[in-house]
């Protein structure tokens, strides 16, 4: 039975896991909007990212996931601009459909090395404070989920900033407005490029480090993700980042309300049909240009 | 044939085409010249369906047109080219015609001869069997040309056929379109090469932002000031007048 | 076809024919049937993707939706195997038309077409994993009676003759799209959608059309996997796995070709037993089943990058001649 506070709970924890799906789709668009790449592999790389958490976690280095997130970060961000160098910026001229078949094969190469290397268990850390419960007004949030959702408001604001008041981050916008006239002025195009591929990358270390302490890994987790970021930039606009805003919460709660009122099963059918109806009804998103 | 009164098209703020009206009798051919940007292609691609005007109205034999789908406009009787060439880029040069003759008959056979005919009188009888995109220009433009006839069309919308081609060229696809032009096909030509227009058109209407500045012959409108005006701007009619004077 | 390729085709058919006569091993035949199954999967995906450039990603739906109505049939209603066959078929159409008037009524083309058909399975498998007709994750299994009035054979050698008849069928059907208005209208819509419409072509309807056919033939061979394996789960049968492996065998092949399937489905085959042998030859290494995968990865991407016509393009390159369809 629905109760008003069983939805109000719900609502909670769905804002609570849209603030780090924020993250995850700031990346992706991110990404779609200086480089115009549909990024397929984005799920599986954040799924490697969290592999990387869990790994750190474990003995012998026990590295906590909070205290984590500049290394994971750091080393997802040179992880995602040696994959562009190496692969993706010589293929990211032609029609767009090849480099979505590009980044597929990137994300199946991904998914099968981890099934591989890590088998198919599902891991899970335990931090000491999971446990720890917060009441805001008739819902108990989990305090590491609370703040996770205020890190990665934080990190998106920083990031913010970043695009807005550094001459990087005014270069990375200069590319993605118009690519040839930044070229004239002088940019180093390719190396933008290959920035922002970094730093769509380098999002997804943050996340993961986010999501590590109330989620779970597994090989499989890179597709799921992967639907959940592309609806949430489909619904906000591709390349919109107040899109992935909105988006990002407006997914969290949708996929939280799903999971109530249908079930843990039938739950998950609210992502795709969202990313369905969106594609049918308004395929520019809330924020997106017009196509 | 064809009829267009008051066709107006805007973009954001911008009115690409502003009251237009012209019309193609039977066995005629048209010619629609004007300045860069003047909204020839824009009325083409509202006459042709790709772009809704926003008002007026076409008529094609008497039957109202306006707002149809390109392939139901098609299917009225009126066919076009467009001006950057649109191939089948990896099918051959007989494949390509043959979509247009498709639109006939559904047998191959057929098709398949219609299309080396039609292949033959544009001039690519000897290429039929070559990728597209491994055409020249010219040829390009021939497939253009040949795909649209195809279809057996009663109108041919040309856009700029001889943009990019070579005198020789010019005087080559000049013959072909005289000779569409006598089998019975209508044409209404976008062109900015005027040794096409003035031996090909027989009427000529010339476009400037957006709206319709002259018509009449060739001849007339080469004289007209106000055209002069539109293609080496204001004053230059008169300029030109006080040059003869002294010359 | 070509007078060489009409020199081939008996020979080839013969060949593929006395096959099981030759390489008589339940072993040998089963790499059979799996080769020209998955040939025969992907030539249905080539005929929306290859031969109308209608690429989807959630190809597996067709396959999903036909398994799981003819088995529901069968297990549920009691209905015999053989007459729920056609049923599948009609399912996989019936999806197909309904996902191409819902996407190409939206104006979706390209990149958004492909994801949206990703979702689409996507759908289908939480659905299949959620309602109680399907036996949600539990799958279902088909009682095994194997007699040939139930659509099931003790010999695996039945189902290899099945697979190599579907998959002629499907080459059949690819044949006539090389020479049939209606393919020549799927080339045109491919090469350039609008060019195609200022022709006359309703590309609406013929993009439909293609996907109803597509839909159709995958929905049946949906019926044949389960009647082998004589199971179904909603992994198995709306996994973007099987997408993939539609898509790839196609492609390396030869998108848009006759032979392209049939000829990547082979070539992805060998590479992944090479693949899988190797792994195994590793110290410590238990299941290379993964390692293949990778390496289907690094062929798509190879493809994609260096040999997009596939390997039929290889062929073509050696004269400036058209693409026949």
């Amino acid at each position: 039975m629905l109760t008003p506070e069983i939805l109000f709970a719900g609502l909670i924890n769905g804002l609570m896991a849209g603030g780090i799906y924020v993250l995850v789709a700031v990346g992706l668009t991110l990404i779609y909007g200086v480089l115009h790449i549909i990024n397929f592999a984005h799920g599986s790389l954040l799924m490697l990212a969290m592999y990387a958490v869990f790994f750190l976690w474990r003995k012998p280095l026990g590295l906590d996931p909070y205290v984590a997130l500049p290394i994971v970060t750091a080393g997802s961000f040179a992880f995602g601009y040696l994959i562009y160098r190496a692969l993706i910026g010589h293929f990211s001229h032609g029609k767009d459909e090849n480099i979505l078949l590009i980044t597929l094969g990137l994300s199946i190469i991904i998914d099968n090395a981890a099934l591989f290397f890590f088998t198919g268990d599902t891991q899970t850390i335990d931090v000491a404070y999971a446990g720890r419960m917060l009441s805001l007004g008739p819902a108990l949030v989990a305090l590491p989920k609370l703040v996770s959702f205020a890190a990665a408001l934080v990190i998106c604001l920083l990031l913010g900033l970043f695009m807005t008041r550094t001459d990087m981050g005014k270069a990375i916008r200069a590319v993605a407005k118009e690519r040839q006239g930044a070229r004239l002025v002088g940019i180093d195009v390719e190396g933008v490029m290959a920035i922002s591929y970094g730093i769509g990358v380098a999002c997804l270390g943050a996340a993961a480090c986010l999501l590590m302490p109330t989620f779970y890994v597994s090989p499989t987790s890179g597709y799921a993700f992967v639907l959940i970021a592309f609806t949430i930039v489909a619904l906000g606009g591709m390349g919109s980042f107040k899109g992935a805003l909105f988006g990002g919460l407006i997914i969290g709660v949708v996929e939280s309300i799903c999971g109530l009122w249908l079930g843990e099963q039938l739950g998950q059918i609210g992502i795709p049909l969202v990313f369905i109806l969106v594609l049918l009804l308004r395929p520019t998103g809330l924020f997106g240009a017009a196509r | 044939m064809l009829e267009v009164k008051g066709l107006s098209k805007a973009f954001g703020g911008l009115a690409a085409v502003d009251q237009v009206s012209l019309d193609v009798g039977a066995q005629e051919i048209v010619a629609l010249i004007g300045p860069n940007g003047a909204g020839k292609t824009t009325l083409f691609a509202c006459i042709a369906g790709f772009t809704r005007p926003d008002g007026g109205r076409v008529r094609f034999l008497g039957r109202d047109v306006m707002g149809l789908p390109p392939h139901r406009i098609c299917a009225r009787g009126i066919a076009r080219t467009f001006q950057i060439t649109q191939p089948f880029a990896r099918l051959s040069v007989l494949e390509n015609i043959m979509v247009g003759a498709y639109h006939t008959t559904r047998l191959r056979r057929e098709a398949t001869a219609q299309a080396v005919d039609v292949g033959r009188r544009v001039g690519l009888g000897r290429q039929l069997d070559m990728r597209a995109d491994a055409l020249t220009l010219a040829g390009r433009k021939r497939l253009e040309l040949a795909r649209a006839l195809a279809t057996r069309p009663k109108l041919l919308l040309l856009d700029e056929v001889m943009a990019g081609l070579n005198p020789i060229e010019v005087e080559e696809i000049v013959g072909i379109v005289r000779a569409i032009k006598d089998a019975g096909v209508v044409i209404l030509l976008i062109e900015h090469v005027m040794q096409a227009v003035v031996s090909l058109a027989e009427r000529v209407y010339v476009l400037s932002n957006g709206r319709i500045i002259a018509s009449g012959s060739p001849t007339e409108i080469a004289g007209d000031p106000s055209v002069i005006e539109a293609y080496l701007g204001p004053g230059a009619a008169a300029r030109l007048k006080q040059g003869r004077a002294h010359a | 076809m070509t007078r060489q390729g009409l020199i081939f085709t008996g020979p080839g058919v013969i060949a593929l024919a006395a096959y099981p006569w030759v390489f008589r091993s339940n072993y040998a035949i089963n790499v059979g049937f799996l080769i020209l199954f998955a040939a025969y999967l992907g030539q249905t995906w080539n005929i929306a993707g290859g031969f109308a450039g209608q690429t989807s990603f959630g190809h597996v739906v067709f396959f999903g939706v036909g398994a799981y109505v003819s088995t529901i049939l069968q297990t549920t209603y009691g209905v015999n195997a053989w007459i729920a066959w056609p049923f599948s078929a009609l399912a996989g159409a019936f999806t197909g038309w309904l996902i191409g008037v819902l996407s190409y009524r939206a104006g979706l083309k390209g990149s958004y077409f492909a994801l949206i058909t990703l979702a689409v399975a996507e759908v289908g498998r939480i659905v299949a994993n959620s309602v109680p007709i399907t036996k949600g994750g539990l799958g279902i299994l088909v009682r095994a009676d194997p007699r040939a009035a139930n659509f099931q054979f003790r010999d695996t050698v039945w189902f290899y003759y099945i697979a190599l008849a579907l998959c002629l069928l499907a080459m059949v059907i690819a044949w006539q799209l090389t020479r049939t208005r209606f393919g020549a209208r799927l080339a045109a819509i491919r090469e350039n959608e609008d060019a195609a419409q200022a022709l006359g072509i309703n590309s609406f309807r013929e993009k439909v059309k293609c996907l109803t056919l597509s839909g159709a033939l995958c929905g049946a061979g949906g019926t044949v996997y389960v009647q082998k394996y004589l199971y179904i789960d909603p992994s198995i049968a709306f996994g973007v796995d099987k997408s993939v492996e539609m898509l790839l065998v196609a492609m390396i092949g030869g998108a848009g070709t006759v032979l392209g399937p049939l000829i990547g489905s082979g070539v992805l085959h060998v590479i992944g037993e090479l693949t899988r042998d190797l792994g195994n030859m590793l110290p410590g290494v238990s299941n290379a089943q993964p390692l293949s995968i990778i390496v289907y990865g690094a062929v798509l991407i190879a493809i994609v990058a260096w040999l997009p016509d596939g390997l039929m393009g290889l062929f073509r390159r050696r004269s400036k001649d058209g693409h026949h369809a």
